[in-house]
């Protein structure tokens, strides 16, 4: 059955493709309900929407520990905790060895809102990828 | 402790794998159990408030109307001196005596309750704050559980195939790589626009009669016509062929 938060996705995922182009929205089933929003040309950075208690959280999965250079470890953590702030709408994070960019909206958070979100997490994503790259094995 | 110092102790706790509940569910239950319960305390609270200031209020209004029946008697405990009347006054002065014990004891009730109001809105208070404080730290904690499981499906949707979470270094390559194809085609398509866009517009110039094709059409063909009149100045027919000249056969 469709939720209105699918009805909300739906909208937003139309919203995103006016500036990114083609987006796939993807439910994904399991203990709490997660959109997948792939955009084409950044099938590698998805961006996941969840309702987790009282607020709704766009994730974006950036690279895992194995992905980081051992040596410049601390560098990295550095460098992002010095980058979060300044980041338009998203903040750095880890989901247990994953870590990601994400933005937190009010679980009644409108369309718009959530496209702005959405738009700049994944602008974030790309960048701090770019950014964070000499980090990276 | 804090909340988030809680959530970290729990999160660093053990090598725990996602998938693998973050909070104890029990305590999350008792956790709640007990909000519950402060919420109950709390309306309760607020009921007593509301009740014991009406009975402050109840016994200041006493005090006052005992105020005034106090000044009414000593005005008639003075009118009966006033007449002589001793045994008169002797009897009103008693009158105002109990009054004035009767006025001492709601004064006392009303102080009461005064300190006791302001017992309730300290505690209704620090009530407040323990149920924000717990909801808030409820909800940073099932926020937490919530991430972990929402990323255990994803992770579960992402296990096999080409959507698997690669590694970073790669992604990266590929959407660096995907961006300058796309930039180069964009590119390609503008220069072949272009070009198509130009040629198509010479074409149709050059139908018109306008432009260098057409000029240059017309040029060669004025300037061959030029060099005939000239080679053949009295000829009277284009029929004849031109006179053989030894001359102009070796150019």
């Amino acid at each position: 059955m469709e939720t209105e938060l699918d009805q909300r996705i739906k909208a937003v995922a139309a919203g995103l493709e006016a500036t990114l182009g083609a987006v796939e929205v993807e439910r994904i089933t399991g203990d709490v309900p997660v959109f997948k929003l792939t955009v084409t040309g950044r099938e590698e950075l998805p961006m996941f929407v969840t309702q987790a208690q009282s607020q709704l959280l766009c994730i974006c999965y950036l690279w895992t520990e194995a992905d980081i250079a051992a040596a410049r470890r601390t560098a990295l953590l550095e460098a992002m905790l010095d980058l979060n702030v300044a980041i338009p709408l998203s903040s750095f994070g880890r989901i247990g060895d994953k870590y990601v960019l994400h933005g937190a909206l009010a679980c009644d958070a409108g369309v718009d809102d959530l496209t702005q979100d959405l738009l700049a997490l994944s602008d974030n994503a790309v960048d701090a990828l770019v950014a964070m790259a000499d980090y990276l094995v | 402790m804090s909340v988030f110092s809680k959530i970290l102790t729990a999160l660093r706790g053990s090598a725990r794998e996602i998938g693998e509940s973050v909070v104890d569910n029990n305590a999350t239950r008792i956790y709640e159990q007990e909000i519950y319960e402060s919420k109950a305390a709390l309306a309760k609270a607020k009921q007593d408030l509301t009740l014991v200031m009406a009975q402050e209020k109840a016994a200041l209004r006493e005090v006052e109307r005992l105020n005034k029946e106090v000044s009414r008697f000593e005005e008639h405990a003075l009118a009966a001196l006033d007449k002589d009347q001793e045994l008169l006054a002797i009897e009103v002065a008693g009158k105002i005596a109990e009054l004035e014990s009767e006025r001492a004891l709601q004064e006392k009730a009303a102080s009461e309750f005064a300190q006791h109001i302001t017992n309730l809105k300290e505690l209704i208070q620090q009530a407040g704050a323990r149920i924000r404080e717990h909801e808030r730290e409820l909800a940073v904690a099932k926020t937490t559980e919530s991430v972990y499981r929402a990323t255990e499906s994803i992770s579960q949707s992402m296990g096999s195939g080409a959507s698997k979470l690669g590694n970073a270094r790669e992604s990266l390559e590929r959407i660096k790589q995907r961006h300058t194809e796309m930039a180069d085609r964009m590119k390609a398509a503008e220069e072949l626009d272009a070009e198509l866009g130009s040629k198509a517009l010479e074409k149709k110039l050059a139908a018109a009669g306008i432009g260098e094709q057409a000029n240059q059409q017309n040029n060669v063909l004025a300037r061959l016509q030029a060099q005939r009149k000239a080679s053949q100045p009295a000829a009277p027919t284009t029929a004849q062929p031109p006179a053989a000249d030894d001359g102009q056969a070796t150019i």
